[in-house]
């Protein structure tokens, strides 16, 4: 190691036929991976919208030209492209470009927090529930189907009226109703690889339930998990703002989209900005994260790997 | 002491209208060192006495005997039979995680059996089985049929067992791969003193490999005889010339 | 011209990532009335060439050739349309697994007499004898109570055979059989290949037998013609087999343990890059 590689030769090293260490292989396939991630311009789109989310989320205070609770009501309703109001002013008079870019960071949030707590929790259930099978599997699936027998912003709804109102308590009803398919969709992937060779293989060398399932049931599983969560992922945050939109999610004053729809409601036929440019971000947001995954489902599948 | 004593096994899959005696009362010994063979048509219950022997298939009666050290049905063996008795798989894609690399399938092994010197073991088993250190950071995805059986007979030999199980380890490969993996496997046999009991429908193969030879059918053995006797066609059961005359017919072209 | 199929400079080429890849590079052949052996490992084109000729390769796979016809009459000018004609009614294809080719949850019989309705204007009851016949002629016992079974309650060999009868039964002039016995026991292998044999043998019509096992082939075609990596490297009578010259059909034959000439070690193929390289041997009549 004594000079940095040229760029040539970084690619070179990326895509070796022979990789000479466990770093340059792991290198190498996310690469792989990167590179027909690329090829799907429509995922290219969506990863620049999500980007642009983020930045947006983390440079909120800098790029926001107001405070999003700055109220003005000389201001109130002023229509899109007024000065000094790019995307207008709300009911109140706050300006909505301030009030969406601080909003990105209530959805990124919920997103965060939701993807922390449901697939994790599906990925375990549905994986012990596939791999010890029997009565396990019967009671834990059992449950499975219990939650999923409920309609999901309904149960929601149940969950927030019972822990109060508040971002927390609306994530935490959306990851609670969340997780079922998860549950699912690894539970049937584990019952597939459960009877593979590759994992008799493992058994044969005396390894244990818990090794299998956390090393080699758990990074097959992983994919198509991952390629749920980001096509549900507009799902949840549309769950997040419809709470909003009820008033039970969100508080008021706070910018989070789904409020903001809710509180643009009343002046919809005069002033149709204030409900639909939060509404456009929503739709643009889950479009991007539909795309993503999209495009994961390619890359990831586990089934063509094998090419 | 045989390696392998079997005696009187019996395997049943389902209940009522779906049961399947899969194994009927089998008895099987093999001596140390040899290389034993078992060949039947699918369907045969050959795959299932080796599955029974190594805990795959948990629940069969009679009695099962590696090394001395009496078995019990169940899927748990002890630590000392997973190094002494190891297996390698028909279909090579099958049998390697598709998300792990060469490196990461034998260190695991490795790291099992709890082996030292991880790094230098893994380079002189992939000398073992012709691969060389090239081959050590890539994904099965990456190598050829031969090429992963040949990784999967590197990851039985890990743990430097005693008894190789051998499930139609090639039907899966090319005629010149076959003799390829057959070649490495002889080759290991005599290097390392092993035991083979292998499962195959190819009796050209188990001719080649093993020294005697049992017949199955409907989970039945019908016939175990030795390779001279097999090679002079002196089978004294009707089926098993039934196999030997096709296995024949199909070498020389149908003439 | 006698010959039913002509085939010059067939190429089949799928793009990749990496570039081309050719599946098929340029190879020539033709069928008479006869049986003709196509035998090469895993990789080395054959069922692709196979399918090229019944117009089945999918885009973004190309095919291409100089020429390739069928009784005279140009297939790669022929549409879809004219293409599913000739698939079945002229030329009709077996593939290696009965279990995936027969569908599932039509009886026997059903698919036996759609089969030969879709290409011949014959009645119900007029198509039932045919099938009923037909699965006679390929051995099978009790055909009437065979025709109501559906495809999981017979075994492979059997399945096999019922595939053989519906690709037969519309009286196709060429037969492509890719692999047709590979998933089948050696003693139902040779049952089911000599009921092929006859019945290609008394219908007076052309077998293209793609398969990976040489010596089988050579048992029942006329010739055979050798592929390696996508070229055919030997073209000789099925009979002379064992005088065959190149160094791959050679390295093939010898690399199968023999029960009768037991070897301390197998014969290992060693692949000459120069093999690859080589033009193609022309299998044309």
């Amino acid at each position: 190691m004594t000079s940095l590689p040229t760029p040539t030769t970084w690619r070179a090293w990326l895509t070796a036929d022979a990789p000479a260490s466990r770093r340059q292989a792991r290198a190498a396939s996310l690469y792989q991976g990167w590179q027909r991630l690329r090829a799907n311009r429509l995922t290219m789109l969506g990863l620049a919208v999500l980007a642009l989310l983020v930045l947006a989320a983390i440079f909120a205070p800098l790029l926001a030209p107001y405070s999003p609770y700055a109220q003005s009501l000389g201001d109130r309703l002023l229509p899109p492209g007024s000065e000094g109001h790019l995307l207008g002013t709300d009911s109140l008079g706050r300006d909505i470009l301030s009030r969406l870019l601080f909003g990105a960071r209530i959805s990124l949030y919920i997103v965060l927090l939701v993807v922390l707590v449901a697939p994790v929790l599906g990925l375990l259930v549905g994986t012990i529930a596939g791999y010890a099978g029997g009565i396990v599997d019967t009671v834990l699936m059992r449950v499975t189907d219990i939650f999923l027998a409920f309609p999901r912003l309904i149960l929601a709804l149940a969950f927030v009226s019972a822990l109060g109102a508040g971002i927390e308590n609306a994530v935490l009803a959306i990851s609670l109703t969340a997780w079922p398919p998860y549950a699912r969709i690894a539970r049937a992937e584990t019952l597939t690889f459960r009877g593979a060779d590759f994992i008799h293989a493992v058994r044969l060398q005396g390894a244990g339930p818990v090794r299998i399932v956390t090393r080699h049931i758990w990074p097959l599983c992983v994919p198509s998990l991952v390629i749920r969560v980001t096509l549900d992922m507009a799902g949840i945050i549309l769950t997040a703002a419809g709470l909003g939109f009820l008033g039970l999610g969100a508080r008021p004053p706070s910018p989070e989209w789904g409020a903001m729809i809710s509180g643009g409601s009343d002046y919809l036929l005069d002033s149709w900005w204030v409900a639909t440019i939060p509404g456009l971000a929503i739709f643009a947001v889950s479009l991007a994260f539909n795309l993503i995954g999209d495009g994961l489902r390619d890359v990831l599948d586990p089934k063509d790997s094998g090419q | 002491m045989s390696a392998i004593d079997i005696r009187k096994l019996n395997v049943v899959f389902g209940d009522y209208e779906d049961r399947n005696h899969a194994v009927r009362d089998v008895t099987i010994a093999v001596e140390r060192g040899e290389s034993y063979g078992l060949v039947g048509e699918s369907g045969s219950g050959k795959s299932t006495v080796l599955r029974a022997l190594v805990g795959l298939v948990p629940e069969w009666s009679g009695e099962i005997a590696v090394l001395g050290e009496q078995q019990k049905p169940g899927p748990r063996r002890s630590h000392d039979f997973h190094r002494a008795v190891q297996m390698v798989f028909q279909d090579p894609y099958a049998s390697l995680h598709p998300r792990h690399t060469v490196d990461q399938v034998l260190t695991e092994t490795l790291r099992l059996h709890g082996l030292k010197g991880v790094d230098a073991r893994i380079e002189t088993l992939l000398d073992q089985v012709g691969l060389g250190g090239g081959y050590r950071f890539r994904y099965p995805h990456q190598l050829s049929g031969g090429q992963r059986q040949r990784v999967a007979i590197a990851r039985a030999l890990a743990p430097e067992p005693q008894i190789l199980l051998l499930d139609e380890p090639t039907s899966a490969l090319d005629v010149s791969v076959q003799a390829e993996i057959l070649n490495l496997l002889g080759d290991l046999r005599r290097e390392l003193g092993l035991t083979y009991l292998m499962v195959s429908h190819d009796l050209g193969v188990i001719g080649h490999m093993c020294s005697r030879i049992a017949v199955m059918q409907n989970g039945a053995l019908v016939e175990e005889l030795g390779v001279e006797r097999m090679r002079r066609l002196e089978a004294s059961h009707d089926y098993t010339r039934h196999l030997l005359d096709s296995a024949l017919r199909s070498v020389r072209g149908g003439r | 011209m006698s010959n039913l199929l002509d085939v010059e400079d067939l190429s089949v080429t799928f793009p990749t990532r990496s570039g081309e890849f050719e599946a098929v590079r340029g190879i020539s052949f033709s069928l008479g009335r006869e049986r003709l052996g196509i035998v090469g490992e895993s990789g080395s084109g054959k069922s692709m060439t196979g399918r090229a000729v019944l117009g089945l390769i999918r885009p973004p796979g190309r095919v291409t050739a100089t020429r390739m016809t069928m009784n005279g009459e140009d297939l790669r000018a022929a549409s879809p349309r004219r293409m599913r004609a000739i698939r079945g009614k002229h030329i009709s294809m077996i593939m290696q697994d009965p279990k995936y080719s027969l569908n599932p949850v039509m009886t026997v019989g059903r698919q036996i007499t759609e089969a030969l309705r879709t290409h011949e204007k014959v009645s119900q009851r007029e198509a039932k004898a045919r099938a009923i016949e037909m699965l006679d002629a390929v051995a099978i016992r009790e055909p009437e109570r065979v025709m109501r079974l559906y495809p999981h309650e017979v075994s492979g060999g059997m399945g096999q055979r019922i595939m053989i009868a519906m690709m037969l039964i519309p009286n196709p002039e060429i037969l492509i059989a890719d692999e047709p016995t590979s998933a089948l026991d050696v003693s139902v292998q040779l049952q089911v290949l000599e009921i092929m044999d006859k019945l290609v043998r008394d219908r007076g019509m052309g077998l293209i037998f793609i398969s990976h096992d040489l010596t089988l082939v050579s048992g029942f075609c006329d010739r055979v013609a050798v592929m390696y990596a996508g070229r055919i490297v030997e073209v000789c009578d099925a009979g002379r087999l064992h005088e065959a010259q190149h160094p791959y059909t050679r390295g093939l034959l010898n690399s199968v343990p023999d029960l009768e000439h037991p070897r301390d070690r197998l014969e290992a193929l060693k692949r000459d890059p120069d093999w690859r390289s080589a033009p193609s041997v022309s299998a044309l009549l």
